[in-house]
């Protein structure tokens, strides 16, 4: 039995039969992470001492009344953990240990779930190969010439290699879902101010979500049960309770309305995906949904959009690494001179570039015509999609136009890495939920994802159309 | 051109601390005082991940002081980010009002020399307070972060102000305002209350405003006055030696009594505003307004109209027992218990507030309840004591805090009204001194004050001297 390699749902009937202990599952899982990790890279940390202590003091409890009991979890090193190093994968934070645990965290915790360490990624999640990290590169376990996808590199990778059953990513213009759809796992983003941000280290606020990653929907249903919901440290939460994520699925999907944007020639989309697409929509219709052509004209806008508030929000959010309190700071003469050296040594050239694109945006005299603009712009797409899902239930495209790309391949080309965000961008966007299904291997054996879209809250039925495609694709590397 | 055809064109910028239970967006409790870095959480020294969450009391507050001078609350407002470099700012942004501001279109009433003014309320607007900075020559600098995330509201006048002295006035009824509110201690020194100057000069008659430079760090009220003075003196020279005033920022020295300059138009920050991402817009309902209307106690300029028509006091007076809310509330116990509104206001100038002055104090610590003041007051009045035992009584009433009918038993201060009891005195001094009757009846008729003094003597200061000297002139003849 490879503990490892179960799901939440199989590791709780194997609890609440009593045929397995916490402490057994973490050592799977411990074991998995030393046997593949130093060739994959997915953890910045684990912490084994710390995890087998908490397992073992788990045992003391009853699974019953814990939805996550025993359920070990990996967290995006941006996600602050009291007493664990939150680095953001940024020299600039290195060594820092916030004092505070996020509420996901704190509620993780609350639910029995057991956080087994820190994950790689781009830094501050800026990037789509977990390349832009400070500390090291991750590689994707299906090829490991391939990049994992980013930002949330390292916890897909964890995932996708059976380290671990679920990890939590963030998602601010696809950081889970390009990474779930090129390592072949599940990546869900729920709608904006669903799960709270509190904790979350900020890169741009009015689009950042937690989310978990995981091998299966309905783990990700069972995950976002825990860790979504109001809270009174972010002023952004939605009031209203979530309902049970996990009510629509295996409902089907017959008299479902889904789009499907007619002109997706447009993009170079992969032709195996094209198929995949062709064949899925097929499917569908077999088992009862209504496929309706729809025009998407503003993709293209989006990611203007996107990267126009994105780098406002970020060069501000940012602003407060600059040597003075804690972590990385580069000594110096002046004041002034502290502040340059600290952040000129301590950043990357990633985040630079966006810090400086942001400020750029938000300067006097240029302000109307970008950042005001992206804001209008961010209007009409919101406009767009509420008329979409008054017709439609969900909408459905490629989370990203291919497979994964080779290390290396494309970090010199900045445009190109920006525009695999381009189908994954508009929900972060329009603030709705959005989540990629592992949809089968290329010829060469990676992973490809299509995407689901649902309206405003509309979470319930982005499952419900997501659990209908695991079905048909049967897609799970186990 | 003569110096005297110039106009000085004024506008204040007010910086008021609120005295709510917690911080503007955590719930950290600040004191004045505490030790260095005691009074903070992750929310307000800005940690990574750490979200601002809007304190209600604080808008509370805020609307309380729009309302009262008489602005329209806005029923939607916006803070923004208000990006900037320096270590006692720990996110490096100020979360403030910009452009859609809590309050607009006030007004503020003052009395100077010259008569009344009205001088208008431009906006007034929320936001969060910074640290505290401590330089030492040839060491590092400190900084205290204890006042991070302290509510501000700023009020900022429009350029109605034509001197140092009526900017001083305005300053003072703004002061007065915030005190009777109680939503601020307006205290200068300890910069509770803070103050920038904004002057330019222009032609006299002239509409357009002229270049303006901004004086900070003036934290008296004398400060402001010869700040002022300085600076209107300063751009007058240049303006005379027919140079251009150049906009810039200056910092007034009280030890030097001189300005320094600060940074100049082309260092002046571009804020790079923008809405702030993590705080939902404001929203005010009628319902809000009207609850914080009836918390509004009656204002100085109500309290004075009402002390004039009521109690028959004159401008100067009521002026002066309004100038603070206790103050007024005292006197006001003391009049209603004497039912003698002018010698009771006489008293509180005098004596009550005089007392005050010499023991450092404020009326909340005075010892001597506004009841026993009254008896003291009726005592004098109904002749039980003479004028000058009642001074005797009052020291001694300050040191114990006793009832004044006891002090004046202690001390055995009864005034002697008894006539036959005078009468025996009276002529037991005619019949001492018959070379000064005689000289008396000779017209020497001051000579009765010579007389009077000696029954004063005689009584030890008990005799009442009006009823005595009527006896002496009965008596003498003449």
């Amino acid at each position: 039995m490879e503990l490892n390699k179960k799901s939440i749902s199989e590791l709780k009937e194997l609890y609440s039969n009593g045929s397995v202990k916490p402490s057994e599952v973490v050592r799977a899982c411990l074991d998995a992470i030393s046997n593949k990790d130093t060739e994959i890279g997915a953890f910045l940390e684990v912490m084994p001492e710390d995890v087998l202590r908490r397992a073992r003091e788990l045992e003391k409890e009853s699974p019953e009344e814990m939805p996550l009991y025993g359920i070990p979890i990996a967290v995006k090193d941006n996600i602050c953990t009291i007493g664990s190093r939150t680095t953001c994968a940024s020299k600039i934070l290195e060594g820092y240990v916030p004092p505070y645990n996020a509420t996901v965290v704190e509620r993780l915790l609350d639910a029995g779930a057991i956080i087994i360490g820190k994950t790689n990624m781009d830094e501050f999640a800026m990037g789509s190969s977990t390349e832009n990290s400070a500390y090291q590169i991750t590689k994707n376990p299906w090829n490991m010439e391939f990049a994992p996808g980013g930002s949330s590199g390292g916890s897909a990778a964890a995932v996708a290699a059976s380290m671990v059953p679920v990890a939590l990513g963030s998602d601010t213009g696809g950081s889970i879902r390009q990474p779930a759809s090129l390592c072949g796992v599940v990546g869900l983003k729920g709608t904006y101010g669903r799960v709270s941000r509190y904790g979350l280290v900020a890169f741009a606020s009015s689009l950042d979500q937690i989310g978990p990653i995981t091998r299966t929907v309905d783990d990700s249903a069972i995950v976002m049960n825990v860790i979504s919901g109001r809270d009174p440290f972010d002023a952004t939460t939605i009031p209203d309770e979530p309902g049970d994520f996990r009510a629509g699925l295996g409902r089907g999907v017959e008299q479902l309305k889904i789009a499907v944007p007619v002109d997706l020639e447009r993009w170079d989309i992969d032709a195996e995906l094209k198929d995949i697409l062709k064949d899925t929509i097929e499917k569908l219709e077999e088992a009862g949904a209504k496929i309706e052509p729809v025009n998407f004209p503003d993709m293209d806008a989006s990611i203007a959009c996107y990267y126009v508030i994105a780098n406002a929000e970020a060069s501000s959010n940012l602003a407060r690494y600059d040597g003075v309190k804690y972590a990385f700071r580069a000594e110096a003469e002046t004041l002034d001179e502290m502040y340059e050296r600290t952040r000129g040594e301590g950043f990357g050239d990633e985040v630079k570039r966006r810090i400086l694109l942001g400020t750029y945006v938000l300067s006097a005299g240029y302000y109307d015509a970008y950042y005001n603009k992206a804001q209008q712009v961010r209007a009409m797409i919101c406009s767009r999609f509420e008329a979409i899902f008054s017709a439609n239930d969900l909408v459905m495209l490629p989370t990203v136009p291919g497979p994964s790309f080779r290390l290396g391949e494309r970090i010199d080309n900045p445009i190109e890495m920006y525009l695999s965000d381009i189908f994954t961008t508009p929900a972060n966007i329009a603030g709705i939920p959005a989540i990629s299904v592992p949809a089968g291997l290329t010829r060469k054996g990676l992973p490809l994802g299509i995407q689901l879209m649902a309206g405003y809250t509309q979470e319930e039925k982005l499952l419900q159309g997501a659990a209908m495609l695991e079905k048909i694709y049967k897609f799970n590397k186990g | 051109m003569n110096s005297k055809n110039y106009e000085t064109v004024i506008g204040l910028e007010v910086h008021a601390q609120l005295l709510t239970e917690t911080k503007i967006f955590c719930s950290c409790k600040p004191e004045f005082g505490a030790d260095p870095n005691t009074r903070v959480c992750p929310v307000c020294i800005g940690l990574p991940g750490a979200l601002p969450v809007l304190n209600r009391e604080s808008v509370t507050m805020a609307i309380m002081m729009g309302l009262a001078l008489e602005c329209d609350i806005a029923a939607v407002s916006e803070f923004s980010r208000k990006n900037y470099f320096y270590p006692d700012c720990p996110k490096n942004y100020q979360i403030s009002m910009y452009d859609k501001p809590l309050c607009k279109n006030g007004f503020v009433e003052i009395e100077t020399d010259a008569g009344p003014r009205t001088i208008r309320v431009e906006r007034i607007h929320l936001e969060d307070d910074a640290g505290k900075m401590s330089h030492e020559a040839g060491k590092d600098s400190l900084v205290d972060f204890n006042r991070c995330g302290v509510p501000l509201i700023e009020i900022v006048s429009r350029p109605d102000i034509r001197t140092g002295h009526e900017a001083v006035k305005y300053l003072m009824r703004v002061q007065q305002i915030l005190r009777y509110l109680g939503i601020c201690d307006g205290n200068l020194e300890e910069g509770s209350m803070r103050c920038d100057v904004n002057i330019s000069l222009r032609p006299a008659g002239s509409t357009e405003l002229g270049t303006k430079t901004e004086i900070k760090n003036l934290n008296s009220f004398k400060a402001i006055e010869k700040g002022v003075e300085f600076e209107v003196e300063r751009q007058r020279g240049v303006i005379e030696e027919g140079g251009r005033v150049k906009q810039v920022t200056n910092l007034w020295d009280a030890g030097s009594g001189r300005l320094v300059m600060m940074r100049s138009k082309e260092e002046a920050h571009d804020y790079r505003y923008f809405p702030e991402p993590d705080l939902l817009p404001l929203e005010v309902d009628e319902e809000w307004i009207a609850g914080v209307r009836d918390m509004i106690p009656e204002l100085p300029l109500e309290k004075e109209r009402r002390f004039r028509e009521e109690y028959l006091l004159s401008n100067y007076d009521s002026g002066v027992l309004c100038a603070e809310k206790s103050i007024a509330d005292y006197f006001e116990i003391v009049a209603e218990s004497t039912g003698l509104a002018k010698k009771s206001a006489n008293w509180v100038m005098r004596e009550i507030m005089g007392a005050l002055k010499n023991l450092g104090c404020a009326i909340k610590d005075f010892p001597v309840e506004p009841e026993k003041i009254a008896g003291l007051i009726v005592l004098v009045e109904d002749g039980i004591i003479s004028g000058s035992a009642g001074q005797d009584v009052f020291a001694e009433m300050i040191k114990s805090g006793a009832d004044p009918k006891e002090v004046v038993k202690e001390l055995g201060l009864e005034q002697i009204s008894d006539s036959n009891e005078l009468e025996d005195m009276v002529d037991g001094i005619i019949a001492a001194h018959p070379e000064e009757g005689e000289r008396y009846r000779e017209g020497k008729k001051n000579l009765l004050g010579f007389f009077v003094g000696q029954v004063m003597k005689e009584s030890r200061g008990k005799a009442n001297p009006e009823l005595a000297r009527n006896i002496f002139i009965k008596k003498l003849g003449g």
